[in-house]
């Protein structure tokens, strides 16, 4: 079974990890991720001006292009389905803003065909963006992959950490309780291991702030990191590179200031369920992880 | 033999006469066809005015009477009082408005007002022309009444109305009445005992002798209309025959099985067979089968059956649907607090040290689950730090409810209170967004909790609540310093809002009462009709209409038992006769009226294939004659023919 996949620009550079745990473990779960042959960047923010589309024609011509192969298109990166998402209810939603984001794709289908030797057609919001943990859940469904699991990581504590942007806007995202949200503790009991409920698991790691104002995102981090190994986590799961990079790289900063830190490993919700379907180390790359979590997941993958 | 129609011209004073020219408009009019006599007066609506009237009709054997002057929602009564006393059908007196929609409204212009004053007059000639006597509709009266729901405000209502001397049947869900106020511990803004004032008032209920108390009963149906409903009232079956149960409390006391106690909203337990609290009303015990071992485990058990020495349990009960025929009903659904789930950024209810309000009235309540001790449900310790959240779901139109609760500030404040007379060490904090204390005393009240009790009030909201260490961990901002606030409590409350009760919905679609978005019943005027629902014979009462506090409720629960009693004061029922009928020889069966009626007043008369307006329910709002695809349907003193000439009038030259 194929369907359609925007990678997002992180996926193919800081998270190849991801791309690839997710690309091998789907293989073996019967799905084939269909990279969208033609994509750019998903505006990596979504607008909050509300007069304006120019802002949301990035994700709006991304969205075209998987209408062409399918009616549904996966993601990885929080802030792509976020993005995404958005700008798929105002399509949907907005007549106004559908109709000057379809002039604006027509408009530039003649520059296009010359790069990219098709138009552009219409858009009105077709396609279903879905998560890939929305995937898990709703096409390849929790029960069948609690059947596929080959590495019960019994007794492994992971701290489900959800970050912001999947879940809020809540009426926009729709994706799950922005405040109680469940669907990750669902998909680690498929696969056997023990949730960890942490009152950080919904809160920002700090997100772009790493870029401008250092302290705070390392602040943030902390925060969340010292919730999880407080509540008794071995490991952090996460959904999006930047909340995996603030949350892991930036524990060097935290341990040269909190005295005795105990150093969590974080890694991508696909890198755990790629061991827990048997996928070797190999494929799912742990190579750029700071807080290496091999020793740890070696540990309990054989007990 | 044409009519002969007399019009009356009003000056109100100047308010009329300063802008139209009233002489000119009688003379003017006394020459119009149809017209046998026209005057002008100063004030037409004051004795010497009516009784020109009154004259005039005799003088000049006049069959119809028009009086230009103000709105019909003002004089309209008057005047036709006043025709009717002088042979004049009530409904061949009608009102030209020549005050608000006109003099009121061309001030700079008295040419153009006076010309006006005169086409609006001539357009009710013509009506008047056509307009046929009509009597109003007499339907039989049931001069008794159902109130439903026992709570303070259904229990008000069901007193009053009995003690006019009018038969009351109250309906309770529950296995007592009583409501939430039988929850309270103590009352704003003076402290009185909630039980103490409420107990006497369950009793007189049970006692009284015009009141048929009727609880672990819901309504089913109700058809009928105004004056004569016929209600299907489902008696749940309690498996105890509570005729001859004494309330003794052995086969409670015996009983082995315990589930959460809905009365002390969880925080304690109470067994299968019971009675939600020891002044309950009827003080006698039902079975509650979900719980039951004897229904669980199929007949093993039976343990109350065994210790009865009266033999009152059995099994085999089932519901029972009894009948019963009233004149009006009140509704008292109550409310109940938005659910703790949907407030997952307190925890959804996850944490046993954030307690919803009725959970720490419960606990401040001397007969509660901790004998009105102050105890964190987690370990029992005394709470020394102590967050109130006033707004929880209330104002908060993003994500929960955009209404104001009305109560929560002054309940707070109160738990607030309490909770420091009940720990002198203890502090409580109490986040708010605006204090509203609109009611006799609270301000007062608000000011002695913050000055003498010492409550930390906080000007801002709460962003998240979580658990940690045995902590409650509050994360707040006070907007006045614009600081953000973390507080590491014992416990919080959570002033949920108020909603109407779940079930409420359900029966106001049996009843077809109409609701607001919310789910609040909605009443006839917002202002002056507060306690009467739009579809006749249906009274509000309480916080199913809105959020109120007792004494609000216990008034507009008075308020709906006078306007029963009202109705009740007369034999039979007399309904305004400008309504639909329906043209038999036309009627081509279409159905189409009864799609639209929004009273289910028309109905389909099988045998002849035609439709029919009941006249006991049709409220005259034209929905069917607007629909009606031949012109069968018209409105009695309302046709197409009088607008038709009506129209005419007003544009001729």
């Amino acid at each position: 079974m194929k369907i359609p996949y925007y990678p997002g620009c992180t996926l193919h550079e800081r998270a190849r990890d991801f791309d690839v745990s997710a690309k091998e473990s789907a293989k073996v779960l019967g799905i084939e991720l269909e990279e969208l042959p033609i994509w750019t960047c998903c505006g990596a923010v979504f607008p909050l001006v509300t007069d304006s589309v120019m802002e949301i024609l990035a994700p709006v011509r991304n969205l075209s292009y998987a209408s062409r192969i399918g009616d549904s298109v996966v993601t990885l990166c929080s802030f792509c389905y976020n993005v995404l998402k958005r700008a798929n209810k105002v399509m949907r939603d907005d007549a106004d803003k559908r109709e000057k984001a379809n002039l604006f794709l027509r408009a530039d289908t003649e520059a296009r065909e010359a790069i990219e030797s098709y138009t552009l057609e219409d858009y009105e919001g077709q396609v279903e963006v879905l998560h890939y943990i929305e995937m898990l859940r709703d096409v390849v469904g929790f029960d069948k992959l609690r059947g596929k699991v080959k590495n019960k990581l019994d007794g492994l504590r992971v701290a489900p950490y959800y970050g912001c942007m999947l879940l809020r806007p809540k009426k926009e995202m729709e994706f799950d309780d922005p405040e109680q949200p469940t669907i990750f503790e669902d998909f680690l009991s498929a696969l056997g291991c023990e949730a960890v409920d942490f009152p950080m698991k919904t809160e920002c790691c700090g997100g772009f702030q790493v870029v401008r104002d250092e302290e705070t995102a390392i602040s943030c981090s902390q925060n969340v990191a010292a919730s999880a190994i407080r509540a008794g986590a071995d490991v952090i799961v996460t959904t999006c590179p930047l909340c995996r990079y603030n949350l892991d790289v930036k524990q060097e900063d935290i341990a040269g200031r909190v005295k005795d830190w105990r150093k969590i490993p974080i890694i991508y919700f696909t890198q755990l369920l790629g061991i827990a379907l048997g996928i070797d180390d190999e494929h799912l790359d742990f190579s750029d992880n700071y807080v290496d979590p091999r020793p740890l997941l070696a540990a309990k993958s054989a007990s | 033999m044409e009519k002969r129609i007399g019009v009356f011209v009003c000056h109100c004073g100047t308010n009329i006469a300063g802008v139209v020219d009233v002489k000119k408009v009688a003379e003017e009019l006394a020459k119009y066809p149809g017209v046998a006599y026209s005057t002008e007066y100063t004030y037409m609506c004051s004795d010497p005015g009516q009784n020109l009237v009154k004259d005039a009709i005799k003088k000049h054997k006049l069959d119809a009477v028009i009086v230009a002057a103000c709105s019909p929602t003002l004089h309209e009564v008057t005047f036709r009082n006043a025709g009717r006393a002088s042979g004049v059908n009530p409904y061949e007196v009608e009102i030209a408005n020549i005050r608000e929609q006109c003099s009121w409204v061309h001030q700079g212009d008295k040419d153009a007002a006076t010309k006006k004053a005169i086409r609006i007059i001539k357009t009710m000639v013509q009506k008047a022309l056509l307009d046929e006597p009509l009597d109003p509709i007499a339907v039989p009266m049931t001069h008794r009444a159902l109130v439903v729901g026992g709570g303070i405000a259904g229990i008000q209502a069901a007193l009053d109305i009995a003690n006019a001397g009018y038969e009351t049947i109250l309906v309770e869900r529950s296995p007592s009445i009583g409501g939430h106020m039988a929850q309270l511990s103590e009352t704003f803004p003076t402290l009185d005992c909630s039980q103490c004032i409420m107990t006497p008032k369950m009793v007189e209920v049970a006692q009284h002798p015009l009141i048929k108390l009727m609880t672990y009963s819901e309504v089913d149906d109700v058809s009928g209309y105004v004056g004569s409903f016929n209600v299907k009232i489902r008696k749940k079956a309690s498996y105890v025959d509570r005729d001859k149960c004494t309330g003794c409390g052995i086969c409670t006391e015996k009983c082995p099985a315990k589930t959460p106690s809905e009365f002390d909203e969880g925080l304690a337990m109470r067994k299968a067979i019971y009675t939600p609290f020891p002044q309950a009303v009827p003080n006698k015990p039902v079975l509650d089968a979900e719980h039951c071992t004897y229904f669980l485990k199929d007949g093993k058990c039976g343990i109350c059956q065994k210790v009865c020495p009266l033999d009152c349990v059995d099994y085999a009960q089932e519901d029972e649907i009894v009948e019963e025929e009233v004149g009006a009903i009140v509704v008292a659904t109550g409310y109940d607090l938005y659910p703790i789930a949907s407030v997952g950024e307190y925890g959804g209810g996850k944490y046993p040290d954030v307690l919803t309000s009725l959970q720490f009235e419960r606990m401040l309540s001397a007969s509660g689950p901790t004998g009105g001790e102050v105890r964190r449900p987690s370990d029992g310790e005394e709470p020394k730090e102590v967050v109130f959240l006033t707004c929880v779901g209330s104002r908060d139109p993003e994500s929960h409810m955009p209404y104001c609760s009305k109560v929560c500030c002054m309940y707070l404040t109160k738990h607030a209170m309490l909770y420091k007379h009940k720990v002198h060490d203890g502090q409580a904090y109490l986040f708010y967004m605006d204090v509203r204390t609109a009611g006799k005393g609270y301000e007062e009240f608000y000011t002695r909790a913050a000055e003498e009790d010492d409550v930390l009030y906080i000007r801002g909201k709460v962003s998240k609540i979580f658990e940690e260490d045995g902590k409650v961990m509050v994360w707040g901002v006070d907007t006045l310093t614009g600081e953000k606030i973390e507080i590491a409590a014992d416990m919080a409350v959570l002033g949920l809002a108020t909603v109407p009760n779940p079930a409420a919905a359900e029966l106001a679609s049996k009843l077809k009462i109409h609701t607001d978005e919310w789910g609040f019943l909605s009443e006839a005027h917002p202002k002056l009709r507060p306690v009467e629902s739009l579809a006749p014979g249906f009274y509000l009462a309480g916080a199913a209409q809105g959020p109120k506090d007792i004494p609000e409720a216990v008034s507009q629960a008075s308020g709906a038992a006078s306007k029963v009693a009202a109705l009740f004061a007369e034999e039979e029922y007399h309904r305004e006769p400008i309504i639909a009928w329906v043209d038999e020889d036309t009627c081509a069966g279409c159905r189409v009226c009864i799609s639209v009626c929004p009273y289910d007043a028309a109905e389909f008369d099988e045998e002849n294939g035609i439709a029919h307006i009941q006249e006991a329910i049709c409220e005259g709002c034209g929905a069917c004659i607007a629909a009606c695809p031949s012109g069968s349907a018209s409105q009695k003193n309302l046709t197409d023919d009088q607008i038709y000439r009506m129209v005419s009038a007003a544009l001729e030259d």
